[in-house]
């Protein structure tokens, strides 16, 4: 099969939406002409013209609540927030209005659109263009949130996202936007709210978000040149949670390591920590939960610096090392 | 601008609903038959009869958190409509919503918002969305003076401009962001002021005078109708009740309130009315009695109607 990267995927996903279905449209702050700040756009104005591909000046709040106001009224609208940093400025019309507005109005409307945005470190971006909010907007009920980690995925997933008649947060990485995997060049989807086992194992479950499913995946290629034989989930859509997965493997392995980007305090590691406590694998569990995550600091701009706020490969390794080997 | 016998009397009866429904709702409240708080529109009818008016039952308006009279003059089910502030399962949603959150889709009133300004960038997308759908379909936005000093209406400004939506921005100045006083930032004309330096037809009016706000909307909604694009026009009008129950009026003279009702938009259209041979004295009083008569047999509709059951509690979070 062709390969192409997680960036063209998602650009793919959009066009060919956008092919079949005239109620798909972009709105977003230089993604036109410019094509995205990370050119996940460039040539759909050529292809769609500036009707369908809404360029607009600096208006986190206006442009999000535009793509809102589009949905109440059937329309499919993909809104682009450049970095995740900026989605605070436009949380308003996320949190109270698009997750609300259908259980406010006794089920009358439906707000059918995607909030696509680039988080996470590593581009040397610093404080306000690196940051992980993933877990805000799992605490909304009324949203959804999809954290694709490959090629594949960030194609399926989008499709399906498009197609939800819910409002979805669509969270990319950048550092994943130039990785290449395969992909149909048909339209497909993979389904919301089912994780995906990336790497079977025994001795211990990694349960990854976003670019960490990728230094997990690394970090178990690694151990098992030890004989550490590691199990890698990879829940691909954080609400709603695929638990069934989860606690399937946790039963298996009877030990777990959760990793992501985000600051550990009031992170999604701490729910799925909770989910897996309140679930049957509590009983199968070999030793405690640990949370691998980033570190409680703003990010830095240094290149050591940064590296060393967010966990790594080494991280990874030392982590699951130690907790596979762990007698108990 | 003519107004026919009908459409007076149309008007009127739709004024003295709105009048009623917020008397009602706030003796209902202090019979301490409703739970949690509102936000009532006594003395503001004008400008939501006299802006609705100009609108095709197919267009959309889009509110805000005092919007009983928005509701009712888009031609809402007075009975679903007081059911949904008795928290009802038969009103307009199922209870969920409440006072602040009114919404009669299937009537083209895409919903109040509880939050200030929180409907302004929705507008511009249903603008948009208009546009893109090839409807012929005009959008009324409101929204008071304390929006008008958040982003969110100046952003949506912009892009409505951008954009050339088919909306009408309308500020119901009532004086007030809470206790806030608007003339210690801004006036009616200033508000108006900012469209036009934004790119848009602008135009302030006595909201409380019914003709004079329909005749300004009506350019405004034809504007748009023919392809012009957003404009904005603001109501000068006056809330004669606090802003919600909290509200111990310590930031204004009950000389002022007084003076205020004087200029009660009923009256004045009553008055319209007799000079212009539409309504006797009699005729009006009649309609009066009609109007305060649907809400009292709304308010029966509503104490009868059924709770909503704990078992639905989790529908309609996501859909479908």
């Amino acid at each position: 099969m062709r390969e192409i990267t997680y960036l063209e995927a998602i650009r793919e996903a959009m066009t060919q939406e956008m092919e079949r279905d005239s109620r798909v449209f972009l709105i977003g702050e230089d993604i036109g002409e410019y094509g995205g700040a990370f050119q996940v756009t460039y040539g759909m104005l050529e292809k769609f013209g500036s009707e369908r591909i809404l360029d607009v000046p600096i208006t986190e709040l206006g442009l999000t609540g535009a793509a809102v106001g589009a949905a109440l009224i059937g329309m499919r609208p993909i809104a682009e927030i450049m970095f995740m940093d900026f989605t605070t400025l436009a949380s308003e019309q996320l949190v109270n209005q698009a997750a609300k507005l259908r259980f406010m109005f006794g089920g009358q409307s439906t707000v059918p659109m995607v909030l696509r945005t680039p988080a996470g470190s590593g581009t040397g971006a610093a404080q306000h263009h690196s940051q992980s909010f993933e877990n805000w907007f799992v605490h909304v009920p009324g949203l959804k949130v999809v954290m694709p980690t490959t090629p594949y995925e960030a194609k399926g997933l989008l499709i399906s996202s498009i197609r939800d008649n819910n409002a979805v947060v669509f969270i990319e990485h950048k550092l994943l936007y130039k990785t290449k995997g395969e992909v149909p060049e048909d339209l497909y989807e993979i389904p919301l709210g089912v994780a995906d086992i990336k790497r079977e194992g025994t001795d211990l479950t990694i349960i990854a978000t976003g670019i960490m499913v990728q230094k997990s995946l690394a970090a178990a290629e690694e151990l098992s040149k030890e004989g550490i034989d590691i199990e890698v989930v990879d829940p691909r859509t954080l609400r709603p949670l695929d638990t069934e997965t989860i606690v399937n493997s946790v039963k298996k392995t009877g030990k777990v390591l959760i990793v992501h980007e985000a600051v550990k305090t009031g992170g999604f590691g701490g729910e799925l920590a909770g989910v897996i406590s309140e679930s049957e694998a509590f009983g199968y569990l070999e030793a405690p939960i640990i949370r691998l995550a980033g570190k409680e600091v703003p990010i830095p701009y240094n290149r050591e610096l940064e590296r060393a706020s967010v966990p790594q490969i080494e991280d990874i390794v030392e982590k699951a090392r130690e907790l596979a080997t762990l007698k108990v | 601008m003519t107004i026919t016998k009908e459409q007076a009397a149309d008007y009127l009866l739709q004024m003295y609903q709105i009048r009623a429904f917020e008397e009602q709702a706030e003796k209902s409240y202090m019979a301490g038959k409703i739970h949690g708080t509102m936000h009532l529109s006594i003395g503001q009818e004008a400008s939501a009869v006299g802006s609705i008016s100009t609108l095709d039952p197919d267009d959309f308006i889009i509110g805000h958190h005092r919007g009983h009279g928005l509701t009712i003059a888009k031609g809402a089910d007075l009975n679903l409509m007081m059911a949904e502030f008795y928290g009802k399962e038969n009103g307009y949603c199922r209870g969920r919503g409440g006072s602040m959150h009114i919404a009669d889709v299937k009537g083209g009133n895409l919903g109040a918002n509880g939050v200030v300004g929180g409907g302004i960038p929705m507008a511009v997308g249903i603008g948009v969305g208009l546009k893109m759908q090839g409807k012929n379909r005009v959008l009324q936005a409101f929204f008071g003076d304390g929006a008008a000093s958040a982003g969110a209406f100046h952003e949506s400004m912009i892009l409505a401009v951008l954009f050339q939506v088919p909306v009408v921005f309308i500020c119901e100045n009532n004086q007030y962001a809470m206790s806030f006083a608007a003339s210690d930032w801004t006036t009616s004309k200033k508000i108006a002021a900012m469209g036009e330096n934004y790119g848009m037809p602008s135009a302030s009016t006595d909201g409380n005078n019914l003709v004079e706000v329909k005749e300004a909307v009506q350019k405004a909604v034809d504007h748009a109708r023919s392809g012009g694009g957003p404009s904005l026009i603001v109501n000068d009008t006056y809330r004669w009740r606090g802003h919600s129950k909290s509200d111990r009026n310590r930031y204004r003279t009950d000389e002022e309130i007084d003076e205020w009702k004087e200029k009660d938009p009923i009256l004045k259209f009553r008055a319209y009315c007799k000079k212009e041979k539409l309504l006797s004295d009699n005729e009006a009083d009649t309609i009066k009695e009609q109007g305060y008569a649907d809400i009292e047999a709304a308010r029966v509709f509503a104490e009868a109607s059924p709770e909503p059951k704990v078992e639905t509690l989790m529908e309609g979070v996501y859909a479908p």
